[in-house]
């Protein structure tokens, strides 16, 4: 890192009123976190081992209780159904985006179309969506874009905020994952996809074209180039990319909650712990939910410090 | 360079090949236009339904309005204005935000700075603990921090939701600033001290100057948080008369329901000053995204 | 809204004060973090008393007969009323706004042309229902249902659950039923739900059966009876279902071309039996301006305003049925205060814990018709709970 600058010519008493600077321009920050990140976040780890309104403690129960009551249960495998195909989706779309429009003229332009959802709020995607999504049964006029698109396709109009069987989904998915999830990440990864292409498309631009055209000239074809090539290289991106996805699946409220409150079995643990907190005013429960949360998110701050600290190493 | 071959050539083989190219690729520009359109068609749906009268909007899709007569009105922004308090939402959501992204950019340029160019015990523990802090979710800090508020007295007042967006942006600011700082030209600091300057005069006069387009972005992304937040200003300003348009429109849902031409411009004010903001000042914005991001 | 600053306009002139008002589902939410957080609003319209005992039980209301002239309340309000607001003896809430729920609306100039009647009985309403899906006339669906309502989904499944209990186990079982004295398993209990599971599952019923039913809202609902052509026969929703209608079709004429009639009998014993809500309003914060404020809002006066201009019923006796705006509405008061056995809505006399349980139940029992017993187990558990803990028995 960067040297030691001093704070003027030097001499002891310098270097004593030195020491404590650092700390004067640190005090604001430090303060500001402390009162409204840090102690929260103690109080709430306390709160989750004592009963609902923490009167008295209460062991581990509320712990036991998120991992039995089938309600909870939901709401954790909706996370991880947030976190598989959200992530992945959205990597995935963001990845195609980026090397199309690498190739093309009007890329800015391109990417700006993809990218502008990220500006709104999730009220207003919500708004959007669930407009997009509204049913009206079989034999009245749809009003909302998807199923006005599906019906003219033949389909049944479908309840895409609730659960509706669609009968090729359902044969592989088992009871528990409904498909109204889907219809909810689908929203999350319009708005997402944009972040992830731009980033992905930095990367990109990074990757030397020497080599890239050194293979080519080798007789590599594009897909073979893409996958030997431009992946490995691009894999640090990705994994930013990656993480940042996988702290919003799992800190995931607004938009579930706009849509649909939790209801018709799309509950994840952000909404479910709102729901404890201000429905069932049951504090040490909604406490363990946001203890968990947290600790499904431990490994997203390991990698991120260990992937901050290899890279100052290098600096 | 291919280019630079090409020109020699007669003009007429130019154009043959130059269209050959282009049809060669029509399926990767079919794709690319066809995927930027449908990304686009959500909010544009939203933009149409919200200019056809209540009638319209509950009997036919939207995409049927682009047929004669072409029936548009403005008479639903008009309500939505002034009966359901959109124009003081949007006054408001500003007063929120405003301060709300200049605080925490301040105060954690100084933090960040002190991070990236001065050296003290524990710095790179207390970085790391920033950088965790970065993940904890708002949820879990809510009541605790609300007790604080009204301990204090300031609960519901808009210097209270001030503070509360400043803690909460801090993390984010001081990471990415600080990354941003490291990256600046040691010979430029170290000359600058060496001609006897203070720490305060090298950061003003030196140091900001040059963050600034690190600034632009961390102010553009801070800003777009705060404006488009509802958890925070629905738990921390329970004032009816200071909610923000996100609040607002939340009430509208549960008040007008059904009624998709109001939610739809409802939704579409809010959506302006982001939409502005994002077109006017991309550049800064990627930028941000791709120092904070890719340089870790 | 508009109504309710109309109604508040005269106070404002008179004594200068001003309200401020938030209107938010988010209800609970909202209130939970300021009380927890020691700084509530002054005054609250609450929608169900079930959080007033709550709140007085946990000592954050102000009782109302430290100030207000309680022989003018025993003057303008029926006992009843005065009994369901006091917890302990010491009134906390007045009401105001109430609405019968046991109102069926229809389209009588649909049913005259079909040569349909309004069926008096609830197995009437079953063979009319089955008469609708055989005949295939216009409307083709005998009923409209919508329970999409955000974060409250289903609270108008517990509105038909509670009318059926009301009608077919009489008002001794319904309260015990909402006082916890018996379980959500009972077999009575679980019959309501059947009952109304049966409106809901039988084929052709409902448009979109009991998905749509779940995607709908219960305002759009509203509007399936008196669309042009009509989509459905019926739809079962409280008296404040006219402001909704009135709304959105501002060219109809209220009991000509839409009415309601009573939700027909189960047990002939209960026959005539309501169930309805209020809004009650209830004081956290004791000053002058919310003592002023209260008094007002429960004066004839003031609630008369709001009568004229459509929409609310009020219980307050002194309030010229002739104020009423059209017959239906009068209808509507009437059957409030002449019915012969009352209660309040079931759902918003409970807990705020079992009520949200109570709703996520109906959804549940759409989506998952054969595991009912399962579900009242579920709000079985959060009633336990929630009864347990506050060691409280409703009014």
């Amino acid at each position: 890192m960067a040297g030691w600058l001093r704070s003027g010519p030097g001499g002891k008493s310098i270097n004593r009123r030195g020491r404590l600077i650092p700390w004067l321009w640190l005090l604001p920050s430090f303060l500001f976190m402390a009162v409204f990140l840090i102690y929260p976040v103690i109080d709430t780890l306390l709160i989750s081992f004592m009963n609902r309104d923490s009167s008295a403690c209460a062991g581990a129960a509320n712990y036991q209780y998120v991992f039995t009551n089938s309600a909870a249960q939901t709401a954790l495998l909706n996370n991880a159904l947030w976190l598989v195909f959200f992530t992945v989706l959205t990597v995935g779309l963001g990845l195609i985006f980026a090397v199309l429009t690498n190739r093309v003229r009007y890329e800015a332009v391109a990417k700006a179309a993809i990218f502008i959802p990220m500006a709104i709020s999730f009220v207003a995607a919500a708004v959007i969506w669930r407009f997009m999504y509204t049913f009206r049964p079989e034999g009245f006029t749809q009003i909302g874009l998807v199923n006005a698109v599906a019906t003219n396709l033949g389909l049944d109009p479908t309840a895409w905020l609730v659960q509706q069987p669609l009968p090729y989904i359902d044969l592989l998915l088992p009871a528990p994952l409904h498909t109204n999830n889907f219809a909810l990440i689908a929203v999350g990864i319009w708005m997402w996809t944009g972040f992830a292409m731009v980033v992905l498309s930095a990367g990109l631009k990074g990757i030397s074209t020497e080599v890239i055209e050194a293979a080519r000239v080798d007789g590599a074809s594009e897909w073979q180039i893409f996958r030997r090539i431009i992946l490995p290289m691009l894999s640090p991106t990705i994994a930013v990319v990656a993480t940042t996805l996988v702290i919003q699946a799992l800190k995931n409220f607004d938009m579930v909650w706009v849509m649909t409150a939790g209801n018709f079995g799309t509950d994840v643990v952000a909404t479910l712990m709102f729901k404890e907190m201000f429905n069932y005013h049951d504090f040490g429960r909604a406490a363990a939910m946001a203890v968990i949360l947290m600790v499904a998110l431990l490994p997203i701050i390991f990698i991120t410090i260990r992937r901050f600290r290899s890279q100052g190493e290098t600096r | 360079m291919k280019k630079e071959l090409m020109k020699p050539r007669a003009g007429f083989e130019d154009f043959a090949s130059r269209l050959k190219i282009l049809l060669s690729r029509f399926p990767l520009h079919f794709f690319l236009v066809g995927i930027a359109l449908l990304w686009m068609t959500p909010a544009f749906g939203l933009l149409t339904s919200s200019l056809r009268d209540a009638a319209a909007v509950a009997n036919s899709g939207w995409w049927t309005a682009f047929q004669p007569p072409f029936e548009f009105t403005l008479e639903n922004y008009q309500q939505v204005i002034t009966q359901s308090r959109m124009g003081a939402g949007f006054i408001n959501s500003l007063i929120i935000a405003i301060p709300g992204t200049v605080i925490p950019i301040l105060v954690a340029a100084f933090a960040a700075f002190a991070f990236a160019w001065m050296r003290f015990p524990g710095r790179d523990i207390l970085f790391i603990l920033v950088v965790a802090l970065l993940i904890v979710p708002v949820q879990m800090t809510l009541i605790p921090v609300l007790r604080l508020l009204t301990d204090l007295k300031i609960a519901g007042t808009f210097p209270a939701i001030w503070l509360a967006h400043t803690a909460y942006g801090l993390p984010f600011a001081i990471f990415l600033l600080r990354n941003f700082f490291v990256a600046l030209p040691r010979e430029l600091l170290e000359s600058a001290y060496l001609d006897g300057a203070s720490n305060m005069r090298v950061f003003f006069r030196l140091v900001l100057p040059l963050s600034v387009p690190a600034l632009a972005s961390l102010a553009i992304f801070q800003f777009l948080w705060v404006w488009n937040d509802l958890l925070v200003a629905l738990v921390i300003l329970q004032d009816p008369g200071k909610a923000p348009m996100t609040v607002t429109i939340t009430n509208l849902v549960s008040s007008y329901g059904a009624q998709w031409q109001l939610l739809t411009s409802a939704a579409f004010i809010s959506m302006i000053l982001p939409l502005v903001i994002f077109f006017a000042l991309q550049r800064y914005f990627v930028q941000g995204i791709l120092t904070g991001a890719v340089k870790g | 809204m508009a109504s309710f600053q109309a109604m508040v306009a005269p106070w404002h002139e008179k004594t200068g004060g001003v309200m401020e008002f938030t209107g938010t589902r988010d209800l609970m939410a909202i209130l939970t973090t300021r009380v927890e957080a020691g700084n509530p609003p002054d005054v609250v319209i609450l929608p169900n008393p079930g959080q007033m005992v709550e709140l007085a039980g946990d000592g954050k209301l102000i009782a109302l007969d430290s100030f207000l002239d309680m022989n003018r309340m025993r003057r303008e309000y029926a006992q009843g009323w005065l009994d369901l607001g006091s917890v302990n003896g010491r009134l906390y809430g007045i009401f105001m706004k109430a609405a019968g729920k046991g109102t069926i609306w229809y389209n009588p100039r649909v049913f005259a042309a079909n040569g349909w009647k309004e069926p008096a009985t609830w197995d009437d309403l079953i063979a009319f229902s089955d008469r609708i899906v055989t005949e295939g006339k216009t409307p083709a669906y005998p009923w409209s249902v919508g329970l999409e309502s955000g974060e409250a989904s289903g609270w108008p499944a517990t509105d038909w659950i509670g009318e059926i209990l009301l009608h077919e186990s009489g008002g001794k079982v319904y309260d015990q039923w909402i006082n916890h004295e018996i379980p959500w398993t009972d077999p009575r209990i679980k019959s309501a739900w059947e009952k109304f599971g049966r409106i809901v599952f039988t084929p052709g019923y409902v448009p979109g059966g009991a998905i749509g039913a779940l995607a709908t809202g219960f305002i759009d609902a509203s509007y399936l009876p008196f669309e042009d052509p009509p989509k459905a026969a019926m739809y079962c929703l409280g008296s404040f279902t006219q402001e909704f209608i009135a709304d959105q079709y501002p060219g109809l004429v209220a009991g000509e071309d839409y009415a309601f009639f009573p939700f027909p009998a189960i047990d002939s014993r209960y026959a005539g039996a309501v169930t309805g809500g209020a809004d009650i309003v209830v004081v956290f914060k004791d000053t002058p301006a919310t003592r002023s404020f209260v008094n007002y809002l429960t004066s004839a006066g003031a609630q008369e305003i709001w009568v004229k201009r459509g929409g609310f019923t009020s219980v307050n006796k002194l309030v010229d049925l002739d104020a009423y705006p059209d017959a239906l509405s009068r209808k509507a008061a009437e059957q409030l205060t002449g019915a012969t056995i009352f209660r309040f809505d079931a759902d918003d006399s409970m807990p705020s814990a079992v009520q949200k349980s109570f709703w996520e139940g109906t959804l549940n029992y759409l989506q998952n018709p054969d595991k009912l017993d399962s579900s009242l187990t579920d709000i079985e558990s959060r009633a336990v709970e929630a009864y347990g803990q506050a060691g409280l028995i409703p009014e």
